[in-house]
């Protein structure tokens, strides 16, 4: 109990301090993960809607693999990134490791599989809903993937925000891939993985407890943006 | 635009649902397809309308195909699609659907709900409508573009008589413009009080086709005289 | 003055090399170091790399790994400079023609680390290996990194000392974690069990239980740390110059005596060592 209160003070009076190493962790895992979450939406709301929508041989294979992809384990992924962007690896000469953009590209990976599968879903249950209409005005087939998607907002929102929660909260591939390098790659979930190493436990879990209140404002603001949206726009 | 339906058959898992149904529709009026329950009134409309493909005979509008000539056609569901928009929005989508530029939508939308009594519900979530109000507002939908035919299918079944009689005016309304009626019902007092033509539609064949007055004076088949009789017709 | 290193619009490149088109462009005026967690732990990093960035405007870049990953980045030229405490393998790094040349830098030592209760009896020995004899005949719970590092890698040779094998021992008292010096640390204080550690991240450990120091001072627990520039004829894309500015900075006086100030809670944490007779280069 004695590393929960003082986890509590630590974490209230580096917020409250505002501690600027805290902040610029914290302002690196938003940006990362938003970054990470922006180029998963771009990649699979597209990918999950044609998958609804489109028909073709081995379909079916398809949406059971991108099902089973929304369980990557994060530091494999890492791992696989990792050897692709080393220099001994087919992407050396981007010199890419170890640098934030290598984090982000690994999150996308990550995260693109929860948008996509979870809009492929939406979309299939949308279209079995608005088939008939839409084929009856004339709709074309991107025609019929915008209105899908545009009328699936909530659920897809709901989706993003999980692709978010999955970013923010993973370790396992950001460690490989960024170094957790001190004042360039080091984010929040890597800070509490090393000040555990160093034994800090107070401290560690006082900053597990901004990580968990982090995710929480963002789904928050997300919810009401959406209610706010909602009430304006219908 | 005349309709020329020619020795129409529409089968699936091994059940014929239309058999052997030839008809010609033309001219302005209001033409009701009236039958029992699991008659095929539904399928007809379709088949007309080009969402179900005859499996044998073939339909033509004005010499084309039913796909070719959806766009000059409106079509009404027993159970309205309502997009998870507004009222207005619902109006609009068919609007971008067609091409119509954004600067003319607005004033379009305006005219089809005011038309449809809609004018002050144009805000609300489409969804929250009632289901006579919903039903007026696929009518709109369906009356934007100036069609030359409008089919409905049974769009008065699920209402109340008040809701009913605020649809039946709208249908008159429509009519009026000029364009083409093709209702579905199994209601006879509905089809006494809106048919100019009868079509009386049973097991799939189609068993009288005649002016509305004539029919109901004495129908010459006697499924369909059972039928005005109020009897259960097997 | 040492210049901004981190991006400021991470997705933008992240947008651009998905679809494939212009690489990210590294930052010149900075290196990278593949050294290992326990030197990482000790603050050392923390404390000197601010100074030598002001002072000559490159940024350092670590990355902690353990001693056998800092060394194969540093073979595929994923780092500038390496910098571990393994001799053997990094005089095998310079032969094999990976880095140009061993330049020690400082030295601390290990200590064995165990229960105040000392079910061993192993507390104020000066000879590691009989130590560790003794904790293996009484069956004491001994945790070890079990990760290829150079702590682990003493520790095998110390069990070799005392003659005894614990991968063929009964695998119940002994304990590998796999792990970096931190997190093995913390396993042990869980199990209050003994561990071999370097002395900088012990003292800087917060998480210390019921452990104390109870064997130092061996010879044989030397600890020395040697820093060398990857070869830039086997990857052309290596910062040579400023790495080796980083090199020569840190054998430096200058260099020397700030590592020489460096302190734990008032103690000490590395000796320096540049000018010692141990030098090795490819030659």
């Amino acid at each position: 109990m004695n590393d929960f209160s003082s986890a509590l003070s630590n974490a209230v009076g580096l917020v409250a301090g505002l501690d600027p190493q805290l902040l610029e962790i914290v302002g690196l895992s938003l940006e990362i993960s938003l970054s990470a979450v922006l180029i998963a939406t771009i990649l699979g709301l597209p990918m999950g809607a044609t998958l609804a929508l489109a028909n073709f041989p081995g379909r079916r294979a398809a949406v059971v693999v991108l099902n089973a992809f929304m369980g990557l384990p994060p530091v494999v992924v890492g791992l696989v990134i990792y050897l692709l962007l080393s220099r001994a690896g087919p992407l050396g000469p981007l010199g890419l490791l170890f640098t934030p953009t290598a984090m982000i590209i690994a999150q996308a990976v990550l995260v693109t599989p929860i948008v996509a599968a979870l809009a492929r879903q939406t979309v299939a249950d949308l279209h079995e809903e608005y088939d008939e209409h839409l084929r009856a005005i004339g709709s074309g087939p991107l025609q019929r993937m915008t209105t899908l998607l545009w009328d699936g907002r909530f659920r897809l929102l709901t989706a993003i925000l999980a692709g978010f929660g999955r970013a923010i909260a993973e370790v396992g591939a950001v460690l490989i891939v960024g170094g957790n390098i001190l004042h360039s790659t080091r984010v929040m979930t890597t800070t509490i993985a090393l000040e555990t190493s160093k034994g800090n436990l107070g401290l560690a879990l006082g900053l597990g407890i901004i990580l968990v209140l982090m995710a929480l404002s963002v789904n928050a603001a997300a919810v009401l943006l959406g209610d706010a949206a909602h009430r304006r726009f219908g | 635009m005349p309709a020329a339906v020619t020795g129409v058959c529409y089968a699936i898992d091994g059940k014929t649902l239309i058999d052997h149904v030839s008809c010609r529709l033309d001219g302005p009026g209001r033409t009701v397809i009236l039958g029992p329950n699991g008659a095929g009134k539904s399928v007809l409309l379709r088949l007309c309308h080009g969402l179900l493909a005859p499996t044998a005979g073939h339909i033509r509008w004005g010499g084309a195909s039913p796909v070719e000539t959806m766009h000059r056609r409106g079509i009404v569901f027993q159970r309205p699609v309502m997009l998870r928009r507004s009222v207005a929005a619902n109006v609009e989508h068919v609007l971008k659907i067609k091409g119509v530029p954004r600067i003319r939508r607005p004033a379009l939308v305006e005219a089809a709900l005011a038309q449809s009594g809609l004018g002050s519900l144009g805000q609300r979530q489409a969804r929250t409508l009632s289901g006579g109000e919903q039903q007026r507002l696929a009518i709109a939908r369906a009356w934007l573009l100036e069609p030359a035919v409008v089919l409905l299918d049974e769009p008065t079944a699920n209402l109340d008589p008040g809701a009913t009689r605020a649809v039946e005016e709208l249908i008159i309304n429509l009519g009026a413009t000029g364009a083409k009626i093709i209702m579905t019902t199994h209601d006879i007092a509905q089809a006494r009080r809106l048919a100019d033509e009868v079509m009386f539609l049973h097991h799939g064949r189609l068993l009288e086709h005649r002016p509305a007055a004539e029919f109901f004076a004495g129908p010459r088949d006697p499924n369909a005289a059972g039928f005005i009789a109020g009897e259960l017709i097997t | 003055m040492p210049t901004q290193s981190r991006s400021r619009c991470g997705w933008l490149p992240a947008a651009i090399v998905v679809l494939g088109m212009l690489p990210a462009l590294s930052n010149a005026e900075s290196i990278t170091v593949a050294s290992t967690t326990s030197t990482e732990n000790s603050g050392l990093f923390e404390y000197l790399l601010p100074i030598f960035a002001r002072e000559t405007g490159i940024e350092v870049k670590v990355v902690a790994v353990g001693t056998g990953q800092a060394i194969r980045l540093a073979q595929s030229g994923d780092a500038d400079v390496l910098f571990v405490h393994h001799r053997p393998s990094e005089e095998a790094f310079v032969a094999d023609g990976f880095g140009l040349k061993r330049y020690p830098v400082m030295y601390n030592d290990f200590v064995i680390v165990g229960p105040a209760s000392d079910p061993a009896d192993i507390r104020g020995s000066k000879d590691a290996a009989q130590a560790l004899g003794k904790i293996a005949a009484t069956e004491s719970v001994f945790v070890s990194r079990g990760d290829d590092s150079g702590t682990h890698k003493k520790e095998l040779s110390l069990w070799q000392a005392s003659g005894t094998d614990p991968a063929a021992a009964n695998k119940s008292w002994y304990r590998e974690t796999g792990s970096g010096m931190g997190a093995t640390l913390n396993t042990a204080s869980g199990m209050n069990a003994y561990v071999l550690s370097d002395r900088a991240t012990w003292i800087r450990f917060g998480n210390k239980g019921e452990l104390e120091i109870l064997a130092e001072g061996d010879p044989a627990l030397f600890n020395p740390y040697g820093v060398i520039l990857v070869n830039p004829e086997k990857h052309p894309h290596v910062h040579a110059a400023e790495g080796q500015a980083f090199i020569d900075w840190l054998v430096s006086e200058h260099g020397q005596t700030l590592i020489g100030a460096y302190r734990i809670d008032g103690q000490p944490a590395f000796y320096p060592d540049a000018d010692s007779a141990d030098a090795v280069d490819d030659e």
